[in-house]
């Protein structure tokens, strides 16, 4: 099954970040005042139904881009437009009406779920939140939820630590989903899993594109992920995006010396030609 | 030659709460020649974790090793007592942890750290430790040695701390040394920078290695030879060109296949769904039979009844499965 | 250095407030120390008159506040009604026994819990740590009133102990030796009653805060080394256990002043716990805003002293508090 999504140049872009800043005050022990860019001044645009991939090395500021873009953190300067509106300084009200549609998952399964609750509290959380369900309705979204993340209805009764790293990831999807989100922000989401597990999670998130219709903003340090599940990709240095464009531009064709250097980083697994073919 | 490390016929469990005892390690059985870098590709389940703290003795209280030896310098390890551990430990074989960051003590210097390790096996004077630690510092950072000698953990970013856990590692010169996923936190350039430590170091001192790690592609033009694990076996074991680029094993090339590729990439497969292998390794395993059975593309019937035995394909490359039993 | 100087200026604010609401609580509360003499006909109420006069009571009370404040300046801190004398040599006195008391027993309440609490964590489900557990829980339910009461129950019968008192009769005319001997003898009950009312709580905490880092993966990565037990231990665990040990402590040093004064009372000793129970029964305004402030600035003092100790101790703490 195959997902091409068409940017044809009269879609509005689902979102778009113009000039972020995001300031950093640190005092050093001779105390004076020292300032830390963790952004400087990023622009990317991402169209609905879309993935985009942000690719760079730690320290790049891919997460407090995302932190950003979740509203987890106000940036000093610049806007981010979600659906034609500005929501980087929204007040506490406008914000909590935008915050379900942005969705975040994060690199570590086990610190982002309540080891005490049990799966089922889990996923009832968002939807109790939202205050316009009865409780069969809540069941009943539990269970196509669970089904939809591919993981078996008896889950409900477990504890977050009894999961697989891979089934947390499921778990951490079906809860963003609930919220029925426009932008799933993927930070790091697959870099703590195991190879085979990266594939079967992979391949969920293009399922999901494809039925629901999600865009998905992918942030890793995984160039050959990116490579797979991405229509665009964006590379940032030091606060900055230093090139984006289509994926397979930028794979083949890098124009800067920092998305040269990372595709030399990858590493590669050469398999022999007739393993190739099959 | 002969092997510097010899694991025979391994055997451990988990004895858990209520349910017995849970095998993690089924009749491993490999050896480890001086100056090889031996990679080991397992994922979670496959009990890569537990080989690592047998080899040093270093598991949790409720883990049992029911069978076999592991045998290094005339010594059987699993039978040695708490004092010959303590002085192989670290200064015979090293093994380095998952997680720098949880591995390091929070408040202490990390020249500290490792000079506690010198420490311990060594008894020399002061000036002779902080100079031995300098220079076992100058072995794994060519630059800033001093003032990261003099940090503190959490100022060090991720690659830093690994490079801090390698020295203490290679402080008191072992033999071989067991790394468990060192590289797993890293982002790519720091993790090429790391391998390049370990071969720079396999070259100055002649390191034997254990690599133990969940990608394969980490172990391209680094190990020697690959050992898959799966669910506590070994399910493949050879030569890293032949293991790594004709895999035998179903497990081994369902693996291969499901991770994505930068280059050599087949047109318009972008954002397709990767051929994943389905279902969970900690969930499918039976009773008895191959334990990859479940999951397996080309199952026979015989799989579900028997375990495979470790067929040779060649001088140096096995595999247990049993498309291979002629 | 900010942070030190910050943390200074909190706590002279603290004890700024400290003494204007116990000023305005004892100055509201009903009564005066003239209003027993007031019961008495043979005082002649122009007497009384003048002796409030004399001692400002007639002044309203922010006035009375000022004037307290700028004696205090001046190292004064008021007139004691009852003892007919200064009120701040009388406290220092009487803060000092207190001291002795106290001091004596937090070390060795520390000593003991210290070593106690560890071998308990090392040994954390067995045998010999449930056993203690168990009986630090009783020790823990018993009221400290209880136990001095059982204790001085313990010296009348035996007639080992001193039943009371800081020092015996003709303590003036011993020996230097032997007036050491004398008070030490009489602080055996009391310094007994003491710890045995702090210990359970500072073992559970030390036993709790060890056992939480027998866990840590650093220690095991220690042990992978080689690490020898001994400095796995004193090297490795108890610095990296030290941070809620060490608020527990600069809570110990707040206590020094306060937390003696059932046992004090109890046992008649000649501390700020009675002073001060006396001062408030007769309503001896400085006396007892004295004795308070003195209690305040220990704790504030120790709170004080426990967060610079974590500050030189925990490198974290360090950054992180620049970082702000």
């Amino acid at each position: 099954m195959k997902v091409e999504a068409t940017i044809g140049k009269n879609m509005q872009p689902l979102l778009r970040v113009e000039n972020l800043v995001k300031r950093y005050a640190k005092r050093s022990l001779a105390g004076t005042p020292e300032e830390f860019l963790a952004l400087d001044g990023v622009c990317l645009t991402v169209f609905p139904g879309t993935t985009l991939a942000v690719v760079g090395e730690s320290g790049s500021g891919k997460s407090t881009l995302a932190a950003c873009l979740a509203c987890l953190e106000s940036p000093t300067a610049g806007s981010i437009w979600f659906e034609g509106r500005e929501i980087a300084k929204l007040e506490e009200r406008a914000s909590r009406q935008i915050r379900p549609q942005i969705q975040v998952i994060f690199q570590d399964p086990a610190s982002s779920l309540n080891p005490r609750w049990r799966v089922m509290e889990v996923l009832a959380e968002p939807l109790i939140l939202q205050r316009k369900f009865t409780r069969e309705e809540i069941d009943r979204r539990i269970s196509s939820l669970l089904e939809r993340v591919g993981l078996s209805p008896d889950i409900v009764e477990r504890s977050p630590t009894e999961l697989s790293g891979g089934q947390r990831q499921r778990l951490a999807i079906a809860r963003a989903l609930a919220l029925e989100p426009k932008l799933l922000i993927l930070d790091e989401a697959l870099s703590a899993l195991d190879c085979s597990v990266q594939a079967q999670i992979a391949n969920l998130l293009v399922e999901l594109q494809g039925s629901l219709g999600m865009t998905y903003l992918f942030i890793t340090h995984d160039l050959a992920m990116a490579a797979q599940l991405a229509d665009e990709i964006a590379v940032m240095d030091r606060g900055r995006i230093v090139e984006q464009g289509r994926a397979q531009k930028i794979l083949k064709q890098p124009e800067q010396e920092t998305t040269r250097q990372l595709l030399a980083a990858v590493p590669r697994l050469t398999l022999a030609p007739p393993l190739l073919e099959q | 030659m002969k092997a510097i490390l010899e694991i025979q016929d391994l055997h451990v469990s988990y004895r858990s709460s209520g349910s017995g005892l849970c095998p993690a390690l089924t009749g491993v059985s490999f050896g480890l020649m001086p100056g090889e870098i031996m990679g080991v590709l397992g994922e979670s389940g496959s009990g890569k974790s537990t080989l690592a703290g047998s080899l040093v003795r270093l598991l949790p209280a409720n883990a049992r090793i029911t069978r076999g030896a592991v045998q290094f310098e005339g010594t059987d390890l699993l039978r040695a007592n708490a004092d010959e551990l303590r002085q192989i430990r670290s200064r015979r074989i090293s093994l380095i942890f998952q997680e720098p960051s949880l591995a390091l003590h929070p408040t202490m210097r990390v020249g500290e750290q490792v000079r506690q390790v010198l420490a311990a096996h060594d008894s020399l004077g002061k000036s002779a430790l902080n100079e031995q630690t300098r220079q076992v510092f100058d072995q794994v950072f060519p630059e800033e040695a001093d003032r990261i000698s003099h940090s503190y953990p959490h100022q060090l970013s991720g690659g830093q701390r690994q490079r801090v856990l390698i020295a203490q590692a290679i402080a008191c010169g072992p033999s071989v040394v067991i790394a468990d996923e060192p590289t797993a936190s890293l982002d790519p350039t720091t993790q090429m920078e790391i391998l390049g430590v370990f071969r720079n170091l396999r070259e100055k001192l002649g390191l034997a290695m254990i690599f133990i790690t969940h990608n394969p592609a980490l172990l391209c033009g680094f190990a020697d030879r690959v050992l898959v694990l799966y669910a506590g076996k070994v399910a493949e074991c050879g030569p890293a060109e032949t293991v790594l680029a004709s895999p035998r094993h179903p497990y081994t090339k369902a693996l291969f296949h499901s991770i994505p590729t930068v280059f050599d990439r087949p047109e318009n497969t972008r954002k397709t769904k990767l051929p994943a292998i389905l279902g969970d390794s900690a969930r499918s395993l039976p009773i008895r039979g191959c334990p990859f059975e479940p999951r397996c593309a080309g199952k026979m019937d015989i799989c579900k009844e028997r375990e495979p035995a470790a067929v040779n394909l060649s001088a140096s490359h096995t595999v247990s499965c049993f498309k291979y039993e002629s | 250095m900010r942070y030190l100087l910050r943390r200074l200026g909190h706590a002279l604010l603290l004890l700024a407030g400290v003494s204007v609401l116990t000023f305005l609580f004892t100055a509201l509360a009903p009564g005066t120390y003239f209003d027993e003499m007031r019961m008495n006909p043979q005082i002649a109420p122009e007497t009384i008159a003048a002796l409030r006069a004399q001692y400002g009571l007639d002044k309203p009370l922010p006035l009375r506040y000022v004037s307290w404040l700028s004696s205090l300046v001046h190292g004064e801190m008021g007139f004691s009604f009852a003892y007919n004398s200064p009120v701040a040599p009388l406290l220092l006195v009487r803060a000092g026994n207190t001291l002795l008391l106290t001091i004596t027993s937090t070390l060795l309440a520390w000593a003991i819990a210290l070593p106690l609490g560890t071998w308990s964590a090392e040994r954390m489900g067995r045998v010999p740590d449930r056993l203690l557990s168990w009986g630090t829980a009783m020790l823990l339910v018993i009221p400290d009133l209880a136990l001095a009461l059982g204790l001085l129950v313990l010296a009348v019968r035996s007639g080992w102990f001193p039943t009371g008192g800081m020092a015996s009769v003709g303590f003036e005319t011993l020996s230097p030796f032997n007036k050491l001997r004398d008070v030490a003898l009489h602080m055996i009950l009391p310094v007994t009653a003491l710890v045995l009312s702090t210990l359970p709580l500072l073992f559970r905490h030390v036993r709790a805060a060890i056992a939480d880092i027998l866990d840590a993966p650093f220690l095991l990565a220690a042990l992978g080394h080689g690490i020898p037990k001994r400095t796995l231990l004193y090297r490795y665990a108890l610095p990296a256990a030290a941070n809620p040990l060490i608020s527990l402590f600069g809570f110990s040093i707040g206590m020094l002043l306060s937390g003696s004064l059932l046992i004090e009372v109890v046992m008649s000793w000649p501390g700020l716990g009675p002073l001060l129970l006396e001062a408030i029964l007769a309503r001896d305004l400085y006396v007892v805003i004295g004795g308070i402030l003195f209690s305040t600035f220990f704790l504030v003092g120790g709170n004080l002293f426990a967060d610079l100790l974590l500050y030189w101790a925990d490198p974290r703490i360090r950054t992180e508090s620049n970082a702000q």
